[in-house]
């Protein structure tokens, strides 16, 4: 059972020459981390590249239009004429299509959507046929019936000036990139490190660590670093591409928008631990961590407002980190709040932080 | 050099899981500088509740530990900066490279050993900037070992080193060791190998439900056995043959048969065996098969315990 190789031994000369300080083991478990989430394609998709889609879909889904043409029927008779005269007359004309038909296509499609409404003359005069339930029958109705009455020759008893004023900051996309941005820094979070806790306890990872002088602060300080490290691209990608390709307008001061996203991705963090605290298989964790997020996705506006919801569960919603976070982020990004301005959400997120991250280290197991 | 100062030390140690499971009933060791020192014993016995609670990684219900003349309460960082652990099948991350696994360990320790040398001690230098999960069943292992050596250790713990190794995987392991050891390096390894115990440990423990039931050299522990010899055959078309057949030829100390096959436990071969063929021919029996070797760990296993090392 020899082995066939001479065996020299080569003298110990191995005086270490490296030292390592304090924050080495720090650093390398920082750089490790970062590699490792670098090299899992998952990762780049789900943190990066599926915020944007998102983000995209749902903008061009909601853009603002310019002002709809209202289209309508007139039902072919022997006044069709005569109001598709006074149409044409009519100083809005452009904004309404107006067909003629006769009475059964007409209804027909009006009750298919076609038509916001109906519209036929007889010899008592006009007929408008349009559903209560259809905010843009009822718009066309009073459209169409205005259009009319003064091409008729109707004349306003009382002047009336109108101005037009888009306010900036108040489309849709402009509402949901910040939302989408809470949303992601929530997932991240809690994925990011809670899964990866997990995982790398399944692993008996985090025993073997401990089994060498490796710090468990420096651990934990190192998934912490490397949360805030993706937060920095998270939030630069998705604002950059608000900017970029919706026009969007960021109000408020960027270092704010980063300490307050900062805060956000430690506070997810810390409930990311919580979660991870016992957990022994990723199966489980993925269980918790999704009934843990399904309430903020649901009640934390990130899609629409949750001023949505009866006015008795708003403190409830309120008092949620995501929520919190939205409305920091939006009043931020939108309004240009000042930071000072947004004490109390960012003190909600501090405590579900805080609180979340000493309980867990309380009930952590590394094995 | 400090061949008689004693490394690791445990003294009556006892481990009860949930008030009820005892997993460690009552275990004493003794290990020296330089020695390397076996726990053998079928899964399930307690080595890896043994091996851990001397690694400091968990705590004992009862008992003393001291590694190194240090205790885990009062010198832990101490202590974690000496040894160099290696559990049973820990999953390092697949996404780092070796070199990378290897620094990543080596940054934890004050005074590590060189990354290089390290591979190159552990024939990992062709796999250095190989992606963990690329690495082979022998070379994971190796590698897990090597992350227990880049400390620079003066003790190192092994659990199931070679577990489900290729032979010329576990030769390597085994060469590895002995080159830590020749550097003056302790060993503690558990094992279910009788293989492994007997080539590559100075001493040994066999460990069974919890407490040792035999302990010394390889060598002391076959010579307890009165019959260091194995005569094992099997009939031909079953055997209608009682035991006490075999049991009464000369220099017999044993007999066992299992499966068909039956294993004489003799003092001399050369008296026993044409003794054997003279009774084969007087029962009218045929031999289907008839070997002899020198008596094994396993056979002391059998002895003490009725079971095999690993049941099936």
């Amino acid at each position: 059972m020899a082995l066939p190789e001479i065996q020299v031994e080569p003298p110990r000369t191995e005086i270490p020459i490296a030292v390592n300080g304090r924050w080495a083991g720090y650093r390398s478990l920082l750089m490790a981390r970062m590699k490792e989430l670098w090299r899992e394609p998952e990762v780049i998709f789900w943190v990066f590249v599926f915020p944007l889609l998102l983000a995209l879909g749902l903008g061009i889904a909601f853009r603002n239009k310019p002002a709809d043409i209202t289209p309508i029927a007139v039902v072919s008779n022997a006044h069709a004429q005569s109001v598709m005269d006074l149409l044409q007359r009519s100083p809005v004309k452009d904004s309404i299509h107006a067909d003629v038909l006769d009475e059964k296509t007409a209804l027909d499609r009006f009750r298919l959507g076609q038509y916001a409404l109906v519209v036929s003359e007889d010899d008592n005069g006009l007929h408008y046929r349009y559903d209560p339930a259809r905010p843009e029958s009822v718009l066309a109705r009073s459209q169409v019936d205005d259009a009319l009455q003064t091409a008729a020759g109707r004349t306003s008893p009382v002047k009336a000036e109108a101005t037009q004023s888009s306010e900036p900051g108040a489309r849709y996309i402009d509402f949901l990139i910040p939302g989408l941005l809470g949303m992601n820094l929530m997932n991240s979070g809690m994925w990011g490190i809670g899964f990866a806790v997990v995982d790398m306890r399944q692993r008996k990872l985090l025993k073997r660590f401990v089994a060498s002088p490796m710090r468990r602060t420096d651990f934990l300080l190192a998934l912490g670093s490397s949360r805030l490290v993706l937060m920095i691209i998270e939030v630069a990608l998705l604002l950059g591409f608000g900017v970029l390709v919706f026009h969007m307008q960021v109000e408020g001061s960027l270092l704010a928008i980063l300490l307050v996203a900062g805060l956000g991705a430690i506070c997810f963090g810390g409930v990311g631990l919580l979660t991870a605290s016992r957990a022994q298989k990723i199966e489980s964790v993925s269980g918790l961590i999704n009934v843990v997020m399904m309430p903020m996705w649901i009640f934390s506006g990130v899609f629409f407002s949750y001023e949505r919801f009866p006015q008795i569960i708003q403190p409830l919603i309120k008092a949620l980190p995501l929520t919190a976070l939205n409305d920091a982020l939006r009043a931020i990004i939108l309004q240009g709040a000042s930071l000072g301005s947004q004490w109390a959400p960012l003190a909600i997120m501090a405590v579900w932080g805080g609180v979340s991250f000493v309980v867990a280290l309380k009930w952590f197991r590394w094995s | 050099m400090h061949g008689m100062e004693t490394a690791i030390c445990c003294r009556d140690l006892k481990k009860t899981y949930d008030g009820k499971v005892e997993a460690v009933r009552g275990i004493d060791l003794s290990i020296a500088t330089g020695e390397c020192f076996g726990l053998l014993g079928p899964n399930g016995a307690g080595k890896t509740t043994t091996i851990e609670i001397l690694e400091g990684l968990l705590e004992p219900t009862a008992g003393e530990v001291e590694i190194l003349g240090m205790t885990w309460a009062g010198h832990e960082r101490e202590l974690r900066e000496l040894l160099g652990i290696s559990l049973q099948e820990t999953r390092l991350s697949e996404k780092l490279t070796v070199r990378e696994t290897l620094q990543l360990f080596a940054s934890f320790y004050r005074h590590p050993a060189s990354v290089l040398h390290v591979l190159e001690e552990l024939s990992l230098t062709e796999k250095a900037d190989a992606m963990v999960g690329k690495l082979s069943g022998g070379q994971k292992q190796r590698l897990a070992v090597a992350t227990a050596l880049v400390g620079n250790p003066r003790v190192l713990f092994l659990d199931e080193p070679t577990t489900g190794l290729d032979p010329q995987s576990r030769r390597q392991l085994w060469e590895i060791v002995r080159q830590f050891q020749r550097h003056g390096g302790t060993v503690l390894l558990t094992t279910h190998y009788m293989d492994e115990a007997e080539r590559l440990c100075d001493r040994l423990a066999i460990i069974d439900y919890g407490k040792i039931i035999a302990s010394g050299t390889p060598a002391e522990l076959i010579a307890t056995l009165s019959g260091h010899h194995v005569v094992e055959f099997a009939i031909a078309g079953g055997n209608g043959v009682g035991n006490e057949v075999w049991a009464r030829l000369p220099g017999v100390q044993k007999v066992r048969s299992e499966d068909g096959f039956v294993a004489l436990r003799v003092d001399e071969p050369h008296h026993t065996i044409p003794a054997l063929l003279e009774a084969v021919h007087t029962q009218n029996a045929q031999l289907a098969h008839l070997t002899t070797r020198q008596a094994s760990l396993e056979d002391v296993f059998v002895h003490l315990t009725g079971r095999h090392l690993r049941e099936e």
